[in-house]
């Protein structure tokens, strides 16, 4: 802790600095997130996708946010006017903050504290807030179904999600991120998706769910509920709620690239040959090579799969993943008892 | 010093806004929002005393789980207040008597062993670096109070039965999905296909 005022004002301006450092890639990333989603499903579709604005469409993000910004908010009549202006925000500001305990690299980390996963798993659930709060405010039956829809589901698949973190949790003896990616020294099949591979899976499935994207985008169903718990926003709110799924997929891209794939370390660590050159050093670039894999896995499964049932969306949950969760854990436990495998070797 | 003391009473401030806000607001809905914030601003508080473990796990249970089952609750009931308002003076004598009970209570708290005069807690020393918090919670839940713990948790699964035993009807003509059945179902337990020779059009 510094000692003087003065001090205390330099290290909350550096604080402010990072803090810029890391969302501005982040709002761009996501800008041209959604570009990679239009080209990729184009392709999985045989067409071509955005390729009018700039060279090969890659100005499109910028357009669509200047379209966005630019348009009228429209508020509805009957709506709560203050919850309705505030809803996009809650929505939007722990999808942010999430980022403040995630380590890019062995240095590159806003806030390195101990209790780092329950950090992540507090600002994931704050994020319902934003669209119940949506919802109920629009005074819309669309929105108001959408949202209890999402709702519903986020709380589900939390669970879920928690279960296959106390699986990590149990294998890396922390809770601090760097420490569980430290634990994963070693090598490709040091990384924890081997040892907990259902549970990778889960993490993987229930990140989709979480985050309300297909095969379980019920909450926005367009052939039931219209768009779900933001029919009524319009231009820059709207806006905002988009910014938070995306920015959403991409932290669950990179949570399970820290959690199961060795964050930043190389994957061609005591690999002969290989082993020996720069590249078996931990860098931020696997890290973020890691992430776009997930991210890209996102598109996949969106272009590939139809959409699921509700009911059977929460069957899913309750009844097959939580259980196949808890006996993974049990699992986790015997291999951590027993010294099954040698943490950070 | 003073930053730990500007987020301490701002902090404090919101807190005892919000706890005045869920009672004194006519919509439920913002009640239970107020409350909401009200557990937020208790968990930064939380933070400055360096409980970070309680302080997370009072937002991830209260605020991420329970308010959020609450307000699903809430916003679906379709309040009149006016019929709530009714018989306020039948009611004001009991009413009295409980807070006035309640306020007893207090006192008496407050007065006892001179429990909160000034000093009576002093400020703790910061904990030394690489102090869990985490495991110096589960060190004391797993190694001191095991049976309490455990015998908690039995009760917890109790009450969860007891619910679900209560709720549960079995209601009779209703339709029932059975996955598994509808899993195995085969092609050619639904659909017959039939070789028949092609017959002249009729009627032309």
């Amino acid at each position: 802790m510094p000692e003087t005022f003065l001090d205390q004002l330099i290290y909350m301006f550096f604080l402010v600095l990072k803090i810029v450092a890391i969302v501005v890639p982040l709002i761009l990333t996501v800008a041209y997130y959604t570009y990679m989603e239009r080209k990729v499903i184009g392709y999985m579709q045989i067409r071509r996708g955005p390729n009018r604005i700039g060279p090969l469409g890659l100005a499109q993000p910028f357009a669509d946010v200047f379209k966005l910004l630019l348009k009228e908010i429209v508020l509805p009549e009957n709506a709560n006017k203050f919850l309705f202006l505030l809803a996009p925000i809650l929505s939007l500001a722990p999808a942010f903050a999430a980022w403040a305990v995630i380590p890019f690299d062995d240095w590159a980390i806003l806030a390195n504290i101990d209790a780092g996963v329950l950090y992540i798993l507090a600002m994931s659930s704050l994020g319902v807030y934003g669209l119940i709060i949506a919802g109920w405010a629009s005074n819309s039956k669309y929105a108001f179904l959408g949202a209890l829809r999402s709702t519903a589901q986020m709380v589900s698949y939390e669970l879920a999600m928690g279960f296959a973190l106390v699986g990590v949790l149990i294998l890396a003896g922390s809770m601090n991120l760097s420490e569980i990616v430290m634990a994963q020294k070693g090598g490709v099949f040091d990384w924890f998706w081997l040892p907990l591979l259902p549970l990778f899976g889960i993490y993987v499935i229930s990140g989709l769910a979480e985050t309300n994207r297909a095969p379980f985008d019920v909450a926005e169903g367009e052939s039931e509920i219209v768009a779900g718990f933001h029919v009524e926003y319009a231009g820059s709110g709207f806006a905002l709620f988009f910014l938070a799924e995306y920015a959403n997929m991409i932290l669950i891209s990179a949570l399970t690239a820290l959690f199961f794939t060795g964050g930043w370390l190389s994957p061609f660590e005591g690999v002969p040959f290989l082993g020996d050159t720069i590249l078996a050093e931990g860098s931020i670039f696997w890290f973020l090579a890691k992430t776009v894999v997930f991210m890209f896995i996102f598109l996949w499964v969106r272009a590939t799969f139809p959409r699921y049932r509700y009911d059977q969306i929460m069957r899913l949950g309750w009844k097959v993943f939580i259980p196949i969760t808890i006996v993974w854990v049990m699992v986790a436990a015997v291999i951590s008892v027993f010294g099954l495998i040698v943490r950070g070797s | 010093m003073p930053i730990y003391e500007i987020v301490f009473y701002l902090f404090s401030l919101v807190m005892l806004t919000g706890a005045v806000m869920v009672i004194t607001v006519r919509n439920p809905v913002y009640a239970a929002l107020s409350l909401v914030l009200t557990f937020f601003s208790a968990a930064a508080i939380w933070m400055l005393l360096e409980a970070e473990f309680l302080a997370i796990v009072l937002v991830v249970v209260y605020v991420g789980a329970v308010m959020v089952l609450f307000l699903f609750v809430v916003m679906m009931l379709d309040i009149n207040v006016a019929p709530l308002k009714e018989g306020f003076i039948r009611y004001l004598p009991a009413g009295v008597l409980v807070a006035l009970l309640m306020a007893a209570e207090l006192l008496v708290v407050l007065w006892s062993k001179g429990r909160f005069e000034a000093g009576a807690y002093p400020i703790q020393a910061p904990n030394p670096e690489g102090f869990s918090n985490t495991k110096a919670v589960g060190e004391v839940l797993f190694n001191n109070y095991l049976l309490a713990f455990e015998v908690a948790g039995v009760i917890l699964l109790v009450a969860i039965i007891a619910a679900v035993a209560l709720t549960l009807r079995q209601r009779s003509g209703g339709h029932r999905q059975n996955p598994s059945l509808q899993v195995r179902v085969r092609p050619d337990e639904r659909v017959r296909l039939v070789k028949m020779k092609p017959e002249p059009r009729q009627g032309s």
